[in-house]
């Protein structure tokens, strides 16, 4: 397969394929959540479920001081990561043009030199991160097959992501394919892991803020 | 009947709700429910992670409620949950957990562990995996009506004492008062001075108020080791006692899973709301205060901190009124370094000190509060839990620490202006 | 002219001083990325090459090709090197026609055998070899036929290299690449569609000079010209660093000249060197007049997803697909949360009551 029939394939068929798993697997994941439902409270309240519910998913973005002292590393590594990823993904020009095709929205990009920057330091991050869940005794005490698969199908995108900016190792047309795959991958994999946290964290901190909310209590 | 791995496992699966599901599936294992419980800070065992005392909870929720997780059983590829299983993880749930919910407040993903961790204990408990100790307090509450064994003449024989002391009546059995008092064994047998507290308390301010002689009894141990029925039928004579004797509010006394069990978990145990409103000592007396009902004179000098009780404060949200008290009646209150609904557990709630297995764990995890004192250097520890207050003064004396632990209701007796 | 003058005898005979001579050497040197003091040899060794024979065998192609090099054909230096090959057979350029040019061919092949230069453009059908055929001779064998006596063999254009437009799907006639059918020769892709006509004569001149194959690429193109990408070299660079683009043809962006990347510039995974030398002697390539690279000169660039779609964006419509898988995880999610709901409450109705004698196992 020469290398521009093999990113068709990857932009085409391996996409659709791909799309399908993923969407559909997190819906049905969030339905499975959401349609156990919740015995209502008959307690009296003293504050509002709902009100609590929504402060929390904002809130729980930060750490207290105690605990930002105490797991310094997961909270700093963990926001470099995400937050690289985050720019990385939304704020690379070819990236937001996918967006604007697949969904009609459009947003100014980053110069290339920030994107890039900011892709070195989250695979700096991401390979950290790695390495503190094997040295760390309670996440390796906690850690599965699973936690170090995700590990990969996260580090990959960014990898092939700066391989193919920089035109490194293998033919242009071949390093976009491997980076695209390399995305599929992940979206295949999504539906069935840790991954998912993506989306539930919002239902899992709605709940934790309206049991707390309830109670008058800001969690 | 009797207990059995499947009705322990069939509690589990009806113990799975939305919450639980969503908060199984966030979980990333960034191990930070650990670090902010003590019972892992003080011992660095990583078994004592949070998230780790539910495993066995986590994969029923995996094969039976998740489509793959599902088609993995069926495939041969899952891995059960034993009865063996389920005997390990007896001291994760019961020994080394009071329920004080700090890691439910630190979880990146929102996850409220001591939600779910209250549900695996249905499941424990039915499959015959609580804890003796609890089991013969749960006993006892259920067939003496406290799970410390103190019946009715017990608590006779106290307020005999109290109406000694403080020369005045403790109304028993008053239809039509206000207010109906509960109180823990604890207090009734080691902390009596309370009754006079509040009696001398209430007189000054002329509120109504009376204890029933049926269901006197603020602990719930049903709560405690888990068993909803036993926790319903507990809260049901209180309901009935407070119905009978018509009163328009029930008191919960100083003890922490007692509020949480009669204020928030226990119409929905019962299954329909109550007739009466449930309040706090510290609400009502934060109340009276505001109303100007509390009249104080001289204040305490020395240098007083408080510790939050965990079912109080973080679980219960009677956060502000304990420190608008001791405002009122303390001129040198400061605060922990990380206080209110983050400050750290006693160590002993939530079923933790009726189980001697847990004694060394227990007095272990006291430690992290040696460690709060150690930064605030106070001459007095003030609480609002009499469980605390036992564990508090246990674990002063076992690390030579003299240091009195004080009521926060009896310092505010203390400070009552005479007419 | 005769075939027997060298290329410098029969430049002094068209009046080409030794200074326009050497002139064209020093070009041709700076071209490749040689050093000056390479320009004696390049003038020796040209002065000296007999002209050799060169066959140019043209199958499904548009003539584009030969165009694009004869724009090279004009009082320019670079067009006077074909007086100095001996163009034996080419279609377009030959006077002879019929049996004639045909013989002229074979005769060639048979006087020059072993060291002629075969060039080819066009793609060869191979699903039917009657799909194109001269003088009754189909190109995969007139192939087969000329390739066996060249010394090497140069295939011009996209189609030649690569099977080009006949090769877009679904290629109908089963269009083939000159690499695909003739394995035991050198050969050097010259791609583009056409290519530039400097990178043609270049590679002829480079292959005059040093007498072996030029450094090829992954993909048999000479590293000289096809070393680079479009990209990397395109003056528009610094819109696309700074996130600058045109979304249409005509917008302030387009009348600012921005980067057409938006637009669907293939300029990224495109080699060649129009961004350097471009078109027209100098005058200009494509995105300099605001249109966005085609990619012409990779492989299967007509499939590529489309001219105007940028390579980040899916070639399908992943937005139906997206919104089909929603609704069916919907559905799906409704069905199996009923089936979890429904036995939750299969476990409710059947609770046993736990009571105080039930905390403990029996025997």
């Amino acid at each position: 397969m020469t290398g521009t029939e093999l990113l068709i394939w990857i932009r085409g068929p391996a996409l659709q394929i791909a799309t399908v798993i993923f969407l559909l697997g997190v819906v049905v994941r969030i339905f499975e959540i959401l349609v156990l439902g919740r015995k209502p409270d008959l307690a009296e309240p003293r504050g509002s479920a709902a009100a609590g519910g929504l402060r929390t998913i904002v809130t729980r973005m930060f750490a207290d001081r105690g605990t930002l002292q105490r797991s310094t590393f997961t909270v700093v590594a963990g926001y470099i990561f995400h937050i690289g990823i985050f720019i990385t993904l939304f704020f690379f020009a070819p990236h937001i043009l996918l967006f604007h095709e697949t969904l009609g929205v459009n947003w100014p990009s980053l110069p290339t030199q920030v994107i890039d920057a900011t892709a070195v330091v989250t695979i700096i991050a991401l390979l950290a991160v790695l390495v503190y869940r094997l040295a760390n005794r309670v996440i390796r005490y906690l850690s599965r097959f699973q936690d170090y698969l995700v590990w990969l199908v996260t580090f990959l995108p960014i990898l092939t992501g700066y391989l193919a900016f920089h035109r490194i190792g293998l033919a242009p047309q071949h390093l976009i394919a491997t980076h695209i795959a390399s995305v599929e991958l992940l979206m295949v994999v999504f539906p069935f892991t840790k991954l998912m946290h993506a989306f539930t964290l919002f239902i899992a901190r709605y709940y934790n803020g309206a049991i707390a909310g309830y109670k008058g209590v800001n969690s | 009947m009797t207990a059995s791995l499947e009705r322990g496992l069939n509690a589990f699966r009806e113990q799975i709700d939305a919450p639980v599901a969503s908060f199984f599936s966030s979980c990333v294992h960034c191990g930070m429910c650990a670090e902010a419980c003590l019972f892992y800070t003080e011992t660095g065992d990583p078994s004592y992670t949070p998230i780790h005392k539910l495993e066995p909870l986590r994969r029923v929720w995996q094969q039976e409620y998740t489509f793959w997780g599902r088609l993995a059983k069926a495939v041969g590829l899952s891995k059960p949950v034993t009865d063996e299983e389920l005997a390990q993880w007896e001291t994760l749930v019961y020994d080394s957990c009071t329920l004080c919910g700090r890691c439910s407040m630190v979880c990146p993903v929102g996850n409220d562990i001591a939600y779910m961790l209250r549900r695996m204990r249905e499941g424990m408990a039915a499959s015959g995996h609580a804890p003796e100790g609890l089991v013969g307090a749960t006993r006892r509450a259920v067939t003496i009506g406290s799970p410390m064994g103190v019946k009715l003449p017990a608590l006779q024989a106290q307020i005999g004492h109290t109406e000694k002391d403080i020369g005045m009546t403790i109304p028993v059995d008053v239809v039509g008062a206000d207010y109906m008092l509960l109180l823990s064994s604890m207090e009734i047998m080691n902390f009596p001075e309370f009754i006079g507290a509040i009696a001398r308390i209430f007189s000054k301010a002329g509120v109504s108020w009376t204890i029933s002689s049926e269901a006197f009894e603020a602990t719930n141990s049903g709560i405690q080791i888990g068993v909803s029925e036993i926790a319903a039928e507990l809260v049901q004579r209180v309901v009935d006692a407070a119905e009978k004797l018509k009163v328009k509010n029930v008191i919960s006394p100083e003890c922490g899973h007692a509020y949480m069990a009669i204020r928030w978990e226990g119409p929905n145990l019962i299954g329909k709301p109550y007739n009466f409103k449930v309040v706090h000592i510290l609400e009502l007396l934060d109340d009276l205060r505001k109303q100007g009902r509390l009249k104080i004179s001289g204040k305490e000098t020395q240098r007083l901190t408080y510790h939050d009780p965990c079912q109080i404060a973080r679980r219960g949200g009677v956060v502000d009124q304990p420190r608008h008290l001791l405002n009122m009646v303390a001129e040198n209150f400061v605060e922990m370094p990380e206080t209110g609904t983050m400050n750290w557990c006693c160590g002993a709630g939530g079923g933790v000190s009726s189980n001697e297995r847990a004694d060394g764990l227990r007095l272990s995890a006291f430690k992290r509060k040696k460690k709060q004192l150690d930064v605030v250097r106070p001459d007095a520890l003030v609480s609002a839990c009499s469980n605390c207050r036992i564990q508090l003064e246990d674990g002063l004396e076992e690390n030579n620490m003299d240091m009195p632990v004080l009521s926060l209701t009896e310092t505010i007796a203390e400070h009552l202006a005479d007419d | 002219m005769s075939k027997d003058q060298t290329i410098g005898e029969a430049l002094r005979a068209r009046g080409i001083s030794r200074r326009g001579f050497m002139k064209f050497c020093a070009a041709t040197a700076s071209m490749m990325a040689l050093p000056p003091s390479m320009v004696p040899m390049i003038a020796e060794a040209l002065e000296k090459a007999r002209r050799p024979s060169v066959i140019w065998l043209s199958f499904q192609e548009c003539t584009g090709c030969t165009e694009s090099l004869t724009r090279s054909h004009s009082p320019t230096v670079e067009g006077l090197i074909f007086d100095t090959i001996s163009l034996d057979y080419h279609h377009t350029l030959q006077a002879a026609s019929g049996a004639a040019a045909e013989a002229a061919r074979e005769a060639a092949m048979q006087e020059n055998e072993g060291n002629y230069i075969l060039v080819v453009d066009g793609s060869i059908p191979t699903k039917n070899p009657g799909y194109s055929t001269i003088a009754g001779i189909s190109n995969v064998d007139m192939l087969q036929e000329t390739a066996a006596g060249a010394a090497a063999i140069v295939a011009v254009g996209t189609c030649a290299a690569f099977g080009g437009i006949p090769h877009a799907s679904p290629n109908p006639t089963g269009a083939v690449s000159v690499s695909e059918l003739v394995t035991d020769k050198p050969i050097i892709n010259v791609s583009g569609c056409p290519p530039i006509p400097v990178v043609i004569t270049g590679v002829l001149a480079q292959y005059l000079t040093f007498g072996v194959i030029p450094d090829l690429d992954e993909l048999g193109r000479p590293r000289a010209f096809y070393g680079q990408s479009i990209h990397d070299r395109c003056y528009r660079r610094p819109f696309y660093d700074k996130g600058l683009f045109a979304e249409t043809f005509d917008d302030e962006g387009a009348k600012k000249g921005w980067c057409l990347y938006k637009l669907g510039c293939k300029g990224p995974t495109t080699y060649n060197a129009c961004a350097t030398t471009k078109w027209n002697e100098g005058t200009s390539f494509p995105i300099e007049s605001g249109h966005p690279c085609l990619g012409c000169s990779e492989p299967d660039f007509w499939d590529g997803g489309g001219f105007y779609k940028a390579i980040s964006t899916p070639t399908e419509d992943i937005t139906r697909t997206a919104v089909y898988a929603i609704g069916a995880g919907a559905a799906a999610g409704v069905a199996l949360g009923a089936y979890n709901r429904s036995k939750k409450h299969r476990m409710e109705k059947q609770h046993q009551k736990v009571g105080i004698d039930d905390l403990e196992k029996g025997d």
